[in-house]
């Protein structure tokens, strides 16, 4: 099987994955409506915050009128622990899911049949984008449990009717047997450990070519296009990425086709927004902002206008795959991490892509302070001795580079320091990249 | 016939300089020519130095450490030896980016250091031209 590629025009659900703009936005508006009722009428806690708004359901009458509606981040979800936002009886539910993490941190989401299918459809979309077909042996070695990981794609897996390989994480031995004896096709867990299988079997000398991984689905924490590269390359695969969280379903939210430049979102279940994280404001198409989450049909657990703190831009551009469904770039920060200069929102994210655009390293300090009630902000930014020149003008003219392009993406101006490696600060290996000495004055 | 010359990027900071000057001296390898060109930021110091492997190896445990190839030009004592090294170069084109001067062993003559953007064509058109070039060997 090795060598087969997903031929352009395979979709898990054409007609939904392919529809128009304008379709699409007839089945949202008609699903938020019903879904705003279902919530008013269910979720005391939504209903409370919507009066403090004073929305009523009625005010809502297509996806344009979400942005009426109160958000909810995950101090709510966290007041609402564990019940307050349940959708229905829980003899209606037959699944919770939940993340890692301390109590009063820890969110637990609650599914019925029916958002366990809705969420395995959005699994099984992911896989045959990947190429995936029931002609495929799929190795999931995402966590099985709690965490979202292992049974969203073992759902999709079996929606698309893959030979099914429930691995859960860890014993890479066993993971590297069971693809050579098995022959799987699609590898699904988080992208560090797709690394670390490819590193293991090089060890044992097993060539990329050699075994019959075709592609691999991976999510469920950050990574790099160089790291997609060298997972590409280590595992002889084409390597998908994967986008959900626990509250809103799990993977599956987004996913990547063929072209790789970004997670199409499954809008006929999950509407997106980018907002301002400091004011809230809808921000337009192509804008950096946070994004929140709609979910126009699930009925056990339905956040609506969820902030995931993650740090997006969408995009409308035609993608050559024939989805038509809104992308979403790979998560570039958390809006935790917003600093708001002269007035401006930046995010360190920024910075740190504009250095990697400029052929930097990632090794930054921003410096922000305020002189004579201006907000300043230095950036200081190590130097390779490759990119170091004994030309003082070559210096400074690479300072007034990387000045400018960084004006151009932040819409303020910093001042660039270039300095030797290793200057920016580092706390227990670890580099502070904000220091903002404003809070002193 | 070129000779090495280290760049040494020196941050605006107090006693910078002096550290990395101090670091050479204490290994015992010797400066035989120093310039220092500075921006409102940092500087960039150029050493001449008799051990350069090794002086770039201790200053780039603590910053950035070039190494360049420049041309060194003894220097008659007479009227109009500068211009006549420069008028050669600019003839052929090639392009001095930055000088300085210093005098090495006892001879009192000092000898002018040219970064150029072609070191080789420098020293065949100076050669040429009966000009008197030190080599590595002789710093
Ligand atoms: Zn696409």
């Amino acid at each position: 099987m090795k060598g087969v590629q997903n031929n352009m025009g395979n979709y898990y659900q054409p007609e939904i994955e392919t529809a128009s703009r304008e379709e699409i936005l007839r089945i949202q508006n008609e699903k938020i409506v019903k879904q705003v009722k279902h919530v008013y009428e269910n979720v005391e806690y939504y209903r409370n915050l919507m009066d403090q708004k004073g929305v009523k359901p009625e005010d809502i009458k297509t996806v344009d009128d979400i942005k009426k509606l109160p958000f909810l981040t995950k101090a709510d979800l966290r007041d609402a622990y564990p019940y307050g936002l349940l959708g229905t009886d829980l003899k209606n539910c037959v699944r919770i899911q939940s993340t890692s993490g301390t109590t009063g941190k820890r969110v637990v989401a609650f599914y019925t049949q029916a958002d366990v299918d809705l969420w395995e459809e959005c699994c099984a979309r992911a896989i045959v984008a990947a190429g995936g077909t029931n002609e495929d042996v799929v190795q999931v070695a995402y966590g099985y449990g709690l965490f979202t990981g292992g049974p969203g794609l073992n759902g999709g897996s079996h929606k698309v009717g893959c030979l099914t390989l429930p691995m859960s994480s860890g014993n890479t031995e066993r993971q590297i047997q069971f693809i050579q004896d098995l022959s799987a096709t699609i590898l699904c867990c988080t992208p560090s450990y797709a690394a670390f299988i490819g590193e293991t079997m090089a060890e044992k000398g097993i060539k990329p070519e050699e075994n019959t991984l075709k592609a691999g689905i991976f999510g469920a924490e950050p990574w790099t296009e160089e790291m997609r590269q060298s997972i590409q390359k280590s595992l002889g695969i084409k390597a998908y990425d994967i986008y959900g969280l626990t509250e809103t379903s799990g993977p599956g939210v987004s996913f990547e086709c063929e072209e790789q430049t970004g997670m199409h979102i499954n809008e006929d279940h999950f509407y997106a927004e980018i907002i301002d994280p400091e004011t809230g404001e809808v921000l337009p198409e192509g804008t950096m902002g946070e994004l929140v989450f709609t979910a126009l049909d699930k009925e056990a657990f339905p956040l609506l206008r969820y902030r995931t703190r993650d740090l997006c831009i969408l995009t409308r551009k035609k993608c050559s795959c024939g989805r038509t469904h809104v992308k979403m770039c790979k998560p570039m920060g958390r809006s935790d991490d917003m600093l708001i200069i002269r007035g401006v929102n930046v995010f360190p994210s920024q910075v740190e892509t504009v250095l990697l655009n400029e052929g930097y390293t990632p090794n930054y300090q921003i410096l922000v302070d305020r002189k004579n009630n201006t907000d300043t902000m230095d950036i200081n930014v190590e130097l390779t001795p490759e990119q170091f020149s004994d030309r003082v003008g070559d210096v400074e003219a690479m300072e007034k580079a990387l000045e400018g392009a960084m004006r151009t993406m932040l819409g303020i101006g910093p001042k660039i320091h270039l300095l030797p490696p290793k200057s920016v600060v580092r706390s227990e290996g670890k580099a502070v990249r904000v220091i903002d000495n404003r809070k002193l004055h | 016939m070129a000779v090495k010359q280290l760049s040494v990027f020196i941050e605006n900071k107090k006693g910078q300089m002096a550290e990395a000057v101090k670091k050479i001296a204490d290994s015992k390898i010797n400066i035989r020519a120093m310039s220092v060109a500075d921006s409102r930021d940092f500087g960039i110091l150029r050493l001449i130095v008799t051990d350069t492997e090794k002086a770039k190896e201790l200053l780039s445990e603590d910053t950035l450490v070039k190494v360049s190839d420049v041309v060194a030009v003894k220097m008659e004592d007479i009227e109009g030896s500068l211009y006549g090294i420069l008028k050669v170069l600019e003839d052929a084109s090639v392009n001095v980016e930055y000088s300085y001067s210093f005098t090495a062993g006892k001879t009192p003559a000092p000898y002018v250091v040219f970064r150029v953007d072609d070191v080789a064509a420098a020293e065949k058109l100076l050669t040429d031209k009966g000009f008197c070039l030190i080599s590595e060997s002789e710093i």
